[in-house]
């Protein structure tokens, strides 16, 4: 039915059928043999495409229609939108505001991506060397944690940095002598604020990373690394050499994931805030989209906000799309 | 053959874990029983990092509020009481835990059910069948998959707004298998794909029809795949806050994760023994559901996306 390709080009040889190039080592693409099927194949899909067409590919265009727009209360209650075009957009790009929190959006996400990538990677490693108990104490923890959902983390975290009777407080206090944490409070300085929702969210995400290097790492062949232990590589350089180039496909794709989940960070800085931060000084794109659209009212610059984020996160997953349709056979 | 598998292949739809059997692969030396011992050590600290929040949470949430506040912290309930759930469960106030309870309940397993219907019939599509734009319509759904909600929020609530389903169970249902269908359609691709075609073509060989065969030897081998998807909606469906915030602001109809936040806004910082309370009960599902499929979601997560 289907042609048998094994994705090598055919190369020049002097016999018939062999290739002067060394195959490379394809994983697994086992090509499934598809049948034609008519209409089936369509109304399989048919459902799923019908809702994800109302409720993603609609309200896009709609953003995308609004973005350039007048729209404020008034249109929500009836007065037909007037088109600006770009005006929405040079309010925004001209905003000094929009650029605080752009660049607070990105240097809080790739402080959160270094940290938990980092974490994640040594306790991956770590995992890798715990004798048998120790290994499943760790992982419950951090199944623990990866449990929590988003909110509820939140809310007791801050409560565990309260400023009267929060527990981090008093054990540096009590524990460690630190008298300038008595009655300290750790959300009205902004940066002690992102400190706190850093915390957060590293907590939430390494375990994630960590499973999943782990679950990587568990297939590196001993045998190579045994080799290179005898050949005098040290830790460092095992996983350097190692380790790492055998991973990178799991590494750049978790990153990637992680990039994308922490420029669109939204329930932790927003809770944070009902708990006590200050908010014009501690948003970030996802809450400034709903401060201005929702809780503003301005449809059209929330908007134009919306789609200068999306293109933001799309290129950045351009590249997650392009390296999972390189790896797979679709 | 498992030595050969490449990381986080899959291999009849459950990504190989070789794992490592020998722990005590590098026995002897010193030097490394010391390196071990300090792991451990470090193992023990990060455990209680992880947990810490956790235990502190449901500790709090067994305390009297007023002691709770005083000069001192208590590391475990000394005054141990359930009066805080009561307060969070039958406490008649201006948000009433149950029906946001019920609203979460009711929306989360329609949304399972649903996704997992739609997401089955459109992985088959694109697994076995041939057909113009299939290609199309997986790179659109790995596309569709990274656009932010937050960007979406605005026009989905125009949208929704737009056919009167604020504030309405279906409404905030439909969005949530929206949100859901993407992912759910691209693993269980990746289950479908685990398995081979071949063996359906047994079936129909030994006298199955091509429906009766997926039914019968495709179907039950993907229990594991519908699992895993399945967890992953109902967390998604539990756990998402900004669409139900929007959406469903109105106490009669909101869930969970924004009466939690309603509730930590009315009571401020006064009453974190309730709000704690409320805080376990809305996490309890979510941790069982956790524990009771552990090791596939980080496996699942990626299986679809990394091969070798």
């Amino acid at each position: 039915m289907t042609t048998v390709d094994n994705g090598l080009d055919p190369a020049p040889s002097a016999f018939e059928g062999e290739r002067m190039t060394a195959p490379q080592p394809k994983p697994a693409a086992r090509r499934t043999r598809r049948i034609r099927g008519g209409f089936t194949p369509y109304s399989l899909l048919a459902p799923a495409f019908i809702v994800l067409a109302l409720i993603t590919g609609w309200p896009l265009i709609q953003l995308v229609i609004t973005s350039f727009q007048e729209f404020g209360r008034a249109q929500v209650f009836g007065a037909p939108p007037e088109w600006i075009w770009f005006e929405n957009y040079a309010d925004v790009l001209t905003d000094p505001v929009f650029y605080a929190v752009l660049v607070r959006t990105l240097v809080f996400s790739a402080a959160c991506v270094i940290v938990t990538m980092v974490l994640g990677t040594l306790i991956a490693l770590m995992m890798m060397r715990l004798p048998k108990g120790f290994r499943i104490l760790l992982s419950v923890g951090m199944l623990l944690a990866w449990a929590m959902p988003a909110l509820t983390a939140t809310v007791v975290w801050g409560w565990m940095f309260d400023t009267a009777y929060g527990v981090i407080n008093y054990i540096l206090v009590n524990w460690f002598g630190m008298e300038e944490y008595f009655q300290h409070s750790w959300l009205i300085d902004p940066l002690s604020f992102f400190l706190v929702a850093g915390i957060i969210v590293v907590w939430g995400a390494i375990p994630f990373v960590a499973f999943t290097l782990y679950a990587g790492l568990t297939q590196v062949p001993d045998e190579v690394l045994e080799a290179a232990q005898l050949d005098g590589a040290g830790g460092f350089k095992r996983f350097r050499l190692i380790i790492f180039p055998y991973l990178k496909p799991i590494f750049l794709i978790v990153t990637i994931l992680q990039v994308i989940w922490d420029l669109r960070v939204f329930t932790q800085i927003f809770a944070l805030q009902d708990i006590g931060g200050i908010r014009a000084l501690t948003n970030t794109l996802g809450v400034y989209i709903y401060q201005t659209s929702i809780a503003g009212g301005d449809f059209g610059q929330g908007g134009a906000i919306a789609v200068i984020t999306a293109i933001l996160l799309m290129s950045v997953s351009i590249y997650y799309v392009r390296q999972v349709t390189k790896e797979e056979e679709l | 053959m498992s030595a050969t598998v490449a990381p986080g292949q899959q291999v009849g739809g459950l990504v190989a874990e070789t794992g490592r059997t020998r722990d005590a692969r590098r026995t002897g030396g010193g030097r490394r029983r010391v390196t071990t011992w300090v792991l451990s050590a470090a193992s023990v600290l990060l455990f209680l990092f992880f947990v810490f929040p956790v235990y502190w949470m449901v500790n709090t949430s067994l305390q009297p509020n007023n002691e709770i506040r005083g000069a001192d912290v208590n590391f475990w309930p000394e005054e141990f009481t359930l009066r805080n759930y009561a307060t969070v469960l039958f406490d008649p106030g201006r948000t009433p835990f149950l029906p946001a309870a019920g609203n979460s309940i009711v929306i989360t397993i329609l949304t399972v059910i649903i996704s997992l219907v739609f997401a089955f019939l459109a992985a088959i599509a694109v697994t076995r069948f041939r057909f113009k734009s299939r290609r199309t319509f997986i790179i659109a759904i790995l596309v569709i998959q990274m656009v932010p909600g937050e960007a979406m929020i605005v026009s989905v609530f125009r949208v929704i707004d737009g056919w009167h389903l604020l504030n309405t169970i279906i409404g905030l249902t439909i969005v949530y298998i929206a949100t859901v269908l993407p992912f759910t359609i691209w693993t269980l691709r990746g289950f479908v794909n685990g398995v081979p075609a071949e063996l359906e073509e047994a079936a129909m060989i030994d006298g199955c029809s091509r429906a009766g065969a997926f039914w019968r030897v495709t179907f039950p081998l993907l229990a594991p795949g519908l699992i895993a998807t399945g967890v992953f909606g109902f967390i998604q469906a539990w756990n998402e806050f900004i669409m139900a915030l929007v959406l469903n602001a109105r106490p009669e109809s909101m869930t969970l994760p924004v009466w939690l936040r309603t509730y930590l806004v009315a009571n401020g910082t006064t009453n974190w023994a309730a709000i704690m309370a409320g805080s376990t009960l809305m996490a309890i599902p979510v941790i069982i559901f956790f524990l009771l499929v552990q090791g596939r979601m980080s496996s699942g997560l990626v299986s679809g996306a990394v091969k070798g």
